[in-house]
């Protein structure tokens, strides 16, 4: 447990230095633009919708590295999921980082998610984390907005 | 007037300054941040307090809080007193010739805008042009962006160098027959630029135009005479001088105060109202309408008292030394970028490790007990010119030590390891 605690873990910094699915979808069906103007962090995620089931997600640009963690893991799980599980599954790691710092939290249920709970002892980095899913968000209901962490 | 406050006596400026007693005076330095002493190196976003200060507020509030001006009783009496005691120390310490000409603020955001907006109120017209640097703060571009979108008058930016160095033969050329007003930050917060301020101010007033100096990073480290200097407006706060938050003060000379129009109306600001007509106060009550923050004035004199007790030549000689000595450890960190390399500069150190952004540098610090800023500094113009979307600043005070740096440094290369 207390190897989760910590921010800057293993599996974290892997994401960061090899982020999965980065990258445009050249025929997406949605996409959304998404700034953190405390970091600088800006990120565009791109959606593949089939039916309601995402059968691509990417994303691109630049951030810091919980932010690019958080939208390289985040596309790896959305892949095959229903928009449902995407609003469930944003709900889950929202209130995880949101959590007390001190609270327990289900391992086994969040998966890879799990590894963001360190961003629980700061604060001020909870919104690097979320940006990824509330562009993720924003995209799935508004194709080609902009959204900010504000 | 009292001018006897302003010398310091010569022992204090003979003596070199005692880093050990000051920290030993700021409460807030003696705590641990995750288990670690906390190394505060933020101090050009805000500086601690020395108890004196904390004493004073306390003082104030428990012993002689009262509405200043216009009560005849002793609480109201001694309010007056210390507010107006602490006017004319703020003018000493800035060597302003005239209390009167100092006007009590928020801070430099708000001391900004009240010049831009009442100055623009009696002096700038459609077509005229504003000057400022490219290294202004947000709180000396937007005031003025909003006043010139309004009368009609032209932002004009003086460029820099890559050192982050003012262009001074550029800065000559665009000061033209249509330029109103200059304004000029006295030491950048995110490069740690000294400006050659006089420099400024002479060649602007050759053709008779007022400069504004943004002294919010240069009052608590060097000592400032605004009449040496001859800047028009001088605009400062009182929190990163070791004094408290929500107070501030702008100098103005006279003869630019006496025609600028209010900044806002309310009591105080007036000398009689009627429903037809309201003749405005004298200097300065004629821009501090409203109670005025008066504990936090008497703070900023505590402030002033402290800063004066130590004295600026061993300020400025002990902030060098730190300074000097941050910048060549830093240098020579591999991967480590400095952002403003001017060879003129203060005790702000701005700098980018190579594939490590900034907010992640300034937490792990902050695992290490150390409080550096990172972000964009409220200067994204300045982050657009060196292609960085953010910084890290450490920047240093009177409590700082050689030891606070080399704790600052082998906690960047525990950085490094994490993100090796």
């Amino acid at each position: 447990m207390d190897d989760l605690r910590d921010l800057y873990q293993e599996v974290l910094l892997d994401h960061h230095k090899h982020p999965r699915n980065r990258g445009k979808i050249e025929n997406a069906s949605h996409r959304a633009e998404g700034y953190n103007p405390l970091c600088g962090d800006k990120v565009t995620i791109y959606l593949l919708l089939r039916g309601d089931v995402i059968e691509n997600v990417t994303f691109e640009g630049t951030g810091c590295a919980i932010c690019t963690a958080s939208c390289s893991v985040m596309t790896e799980i959305l892949k095959g999921k229903t928009e449902a599980d995407a609003e469930r599954i944003f709900g889950e790691f929202h209130d995880l980082v949101t959590s007390d710092p001190d609270s327990e939290f289900d391992a086994s249920k969040l998966g890879k998610l799990a590894v963001f709970a360190g961003v629980r002892e700061f604060p001020m980095r909870i919104k690097c984390a979320t940006l990824a899913w509330h562009t993720m968000k924003a995209a799935l209901k508004t194709p080609g907005g902009t959204v900010t962490t504000e | 007037m009292n001018h006897d406050i302003r010398k310091n006596p010569p022992s204090a400026a003979a003596r070199p300054l005692d880093p050990a007693r000051i920290r030993g005076e700021f409460p807030a330095l003696h705590q641990t941040i995750r288990g670690k002493p906390l190394v505060y190196v933020d101090n050009a976003a805000t500086t601690q307090k020395p108890q004196t200060v904390i004493d004073a507020l306390v003082h104030y509030y428990t012993y002689d809080n009262s509405n200043v001006h216009r009560g005849v009783h002793t609480l109201a009496t001694r309010a007056t007193e210390a507010y107006e005691g602490a006017r004319r120390k703020v003018a000493s310490f800035i060597n302003a010739g005239d209390p009167a000409e100092i006007v009590f603020v928020r801070g430099t955001t708000e001391g900004i805008n009240l010049v831009a907006r009442s100055f623009t109120g009696c002096c700038i017209e459609s077509g005229d042009e504003v000057l400022i640097s490219a290294m202004e703060h947000h709180s000396n571009i937007v005031p003025w962006q909003i006043l010139c979108n309004e009368s009609g008058a032209k932002l004009r930016v003086i460029p820099m160098n890559e050192r982050g160095e003012i262009l001074l033969d550029e800065y000559e050329k665009l000061l033209t027959p249509k330029t109103r007003i200059v304004g000029v930050v006295h030491i950048s917060n995110s490069l740690g630029t000294v400006n050659p301020v006089k420099e400024i101010v002479e060649r602007a007033h050759a053709r008779h135009i007022p400069v504004l100096v943004d002294g919010a990073q240069s009052a608590p480290h060097v000592a400032v005479d605004v009449q040496a200097l001859g800047c028009d407006f001088f605009v400062f706060s009182g929190h990163k001088m070791y004094g408290p938050m929500g107070i501030g003060a702008v100098y103005g000379k006279r003869e630019f105060l006496e025609r600028m129009p209010p900044y806002q109306g309310g009591g105080d600001m007036i000398a009689s109202v009627t429903f037809e007509k309201t003749t405005y106060n004298t200097l300065p009550y004629k821009f501090e309408a409203g109670t005025p923050h008066v504990a936090g004035v008497v703070g900023l004199g505590a402030a002033i008292d402290y800063i004066r007790g130590i004295g600026f030549p061993a300020i400025e000689a002990h902030e060098r030394g730190i300074a000097s000595y941050a910048v060549g450890r830093l240098s020579a960190i591999p991967g480590l970028r400095l952002i403003g390399t001017a060879k003129e500069r203060a005790s702000v150190v701005s700098f980018v490790l190579d594939g490590i952004h900034p907010h992640d540098v300034g937490t792990i610090l902050d695992r290490e007990g150390i409080a550096v800023r990172t972000g964009h500094h409220c200067t994204q113009p300045v982050m657009d010119f060196f292609g960085v979307p953010a910084t890290s600043r450490a920047s240093f005070g009177i409590y700082n030590t050689r030891e606070d740096v080399d704790a600052l440094v082998a906690a960047l290369y525990k950085v490094k390891e994490v993100f090796a």
